[in-house]
C-alpha cells in the first residue's frame, strides 16, 4: 500500500515509502516531489533555504540506499508530525515557532478555499481592498 | 468561512433556507438579531468559502465562531482573530426553551451593534478608524500557538484526512487528541462532536464544557482600542 504523504497543504501518494516508529523512509526524488526539499552538499534545501545536516548523525538522515528519514529531519526542524500506520498516512505541520513568526509579522497568510460550486478562491486576489475574515459553522 | 468536515455535501445537506416567519422569537435573542435583520433577503456577494480542514483557523489562531480578523488594502492584519459582535448571553438562556432575560437580549443587541458600527467606521475611515489597533497591540493579542497546539493541528489534519476518506472510527482518537491538546480551541472540540453525531456541536457536551469554564469567558469581550487611545 502507498503511503499518503501530507505536507502542508499538499498530499502526496509515495510508493517508495517504508516506516519504522516515528521514522519515515523515502526515496530522494520522492522527498522532493511530497516536499519540495532536495538534498545537496550544502545540506537539505527547498528554494534559497538550505538546512545543515550535523556531519555526525548523517545516517539518521540519509541510508546508504539513498533513501531520507523525513520523520527525523521534520523533527530537526521542529514540525509537528501525526501519523497512522495502518492506513499508512503521515501529516507534516509548520512548527509553532514559523507560525508565531508569521503572524508576529503582521502579514495575512495566503490561504485558497473553494466555495459550494468548487470555485477557488485566495486571500490575495483580494488585495487592494478591506477584507473582514469571518469564521462560521454549520458544524 | 464554513469550519466543516464532509464540505460542500455536508451543506448541501443541513442547511435550508428558513422563511422569516418560521424563526422562532427566542433564537433572535440568541443571535442579537431583530425581526427586520433577519427578514432581509440574503443575497451576499463576497465570497463564503468552505474549509473542511481548519485551515484558517490555524493559520489566524481563530479558535472559534463566529470570530473575525480585520485585513486591510495591504494584506496586513488590523485586528486579529476575535469574537465578531457574540456575547456571553447565550449561557444563561433555558436550555429547554432556550428562553432569555430580555436585559441579557438587550446586551446581545448592543454588542452585535457595536461591532457592525466600528467595522462600518474602518470602511469609511481606514488607517484613520480608531478601530485600528497599533502593530505592538496586534502582536500583543494574538494568541500564537504554543508547540502543543501545532501537535494539536497534526492530529486533527490527520484525524480529518482519515474522516474524509471514509475512516470514522479510525479518525476519532486522533480528533479527541486535538481537543486534550488545545482544549480552548474550540472548533476542534465541536467539529469532534458532531462528526459523532449531527446535533452534538450544541448538545450537552457542548454545555457541558461551557459551564466547566466556570467565571472565565467563553466569548471573551472585545477591546475596541489600543490602549492610550
Amino acid at each position: 500500500m502507498p503511503t499518503t504523504v501530507i505536507y502542508g497543504d499538499k498530499t502526496s501518494q509515495v510508493a517508495s515509502a517504508s516506516a519504522q516508529g516515528d521514522n519515515l523512509w523515502l526515496s530522494l526524488d520522492d522527498v522532493h516531489r511530497a516536499t519540495g526539499w532536495e538534498l545537496k552538499p550544502e545540506g537539505v534545501c527547498k528554494g534559497e533555504i538550505c538546512v545543515p545536516i550535523p556531519p555526525r548523525r548523517h545516517d539518521e538522515f540519509v541510508r546508504a540506499d539513498k533513501s531520507f528519514n523525513l520523520g527525523a529531519f521534520a523533527r530537526h526542524l521542529g514540525q509537528p508530525v501525526a501519523y497512522d500506520d495502518a492506513h499508512a498516512v503521515w501529516f507534516f505541520g509548520e512548527g509553532s515557532d514559523a507560525r508565531r513568526n508569521h503572524l508576529r509579522s503582521l502579514e495575512a497568510p495566503d490561504f485558497t478555499l473553494p466555495d459550494i460550486d468548487g470555485k477557488k478562491h485566495s486571500l490575495s486576489d483580494y488585495r487592494g481592498k478591506k477584507v473582514l475574515l469571518l469564521s462560521w459553522a454549520s458544524w | 468561512m464554513a469550519f466543516d468536515t464532509g464540505g460542500v455535501a455536508a451543506v448541501r445537506e443541513y442547511i435550508r433556507p428558513a422563511q422569516p416567519l418560521q424563526i422562532a422569537p427566542e433564537m433572535l435573542d440568541i443571535m442579537g438579531w431583530n425581526s427586520e435583520d433577519y427578514a432581509r433577503a440574503a443575497a451576499p456577494t463576497y465570497p463564503n468559502l468552505i474549509d473542511e480542514q481548519h485551515i484558517v483557523a490555524e493559520l489566524y489562531s481563530i479558535n472559534n465562531v463566529p470570530m473575525s480578523v480585520w485585513i486591510d488594502e495591504r494584506g496586513h492584519i488590523v485586528r486579529p482573530a476575535e469574537p465578531a459582535g457574540a456575547t456571553d448571553g447565550f449561557r444563561t438562556m433555558d436550555r429547554t426553551t432556550y428562553k432569555m432575560a430580555e436585559e441579557v437580549a438587550d446586551q446581545g443587541r448592543i454588542a452585535r451593534k457595536r461591532y457592525v458600527d466600528a467595522l462600518r467606521d474602518w470602511v469609511a475611515k481606514g488607517d484613520k478608524s480608531e478601530f485600528v489597533l497599533s502593530p505592538e497591540e496586534i502582536r500583543a493579542r494574538i494568541q500564537a500557538p504554543s508547540d502543543k497546539d501545532a501537535m494539536a493541528t497534526a492530529n486533527f489534519r490527520l484525524g480529518q484526512w482519515l474522516y474524509s476518506n471514509g475512516h470514522a472510527e479510525a479518525a476519532r482518537p486522533y480528533l479527541v487528541k486535538a481537543r486534550g491538546l488545545s482544549p480552548e480551541r474550540w472548533h476542534y472540540f465541536r467539529q469532534t462532536l458532531e462528526l459523532e453525531e449531527v446535533g452534538k456541536a450544541s448538545g450537552p457536551d457542548f454545555f457541558g464544557a461551557i459551564d466547566a469554564l466556570g467565571n472565565r469567558p467563553y466569548y471573551p469581550p472585545v477591546e475596541w482600542k489600543s490602549p492610550g487611545k
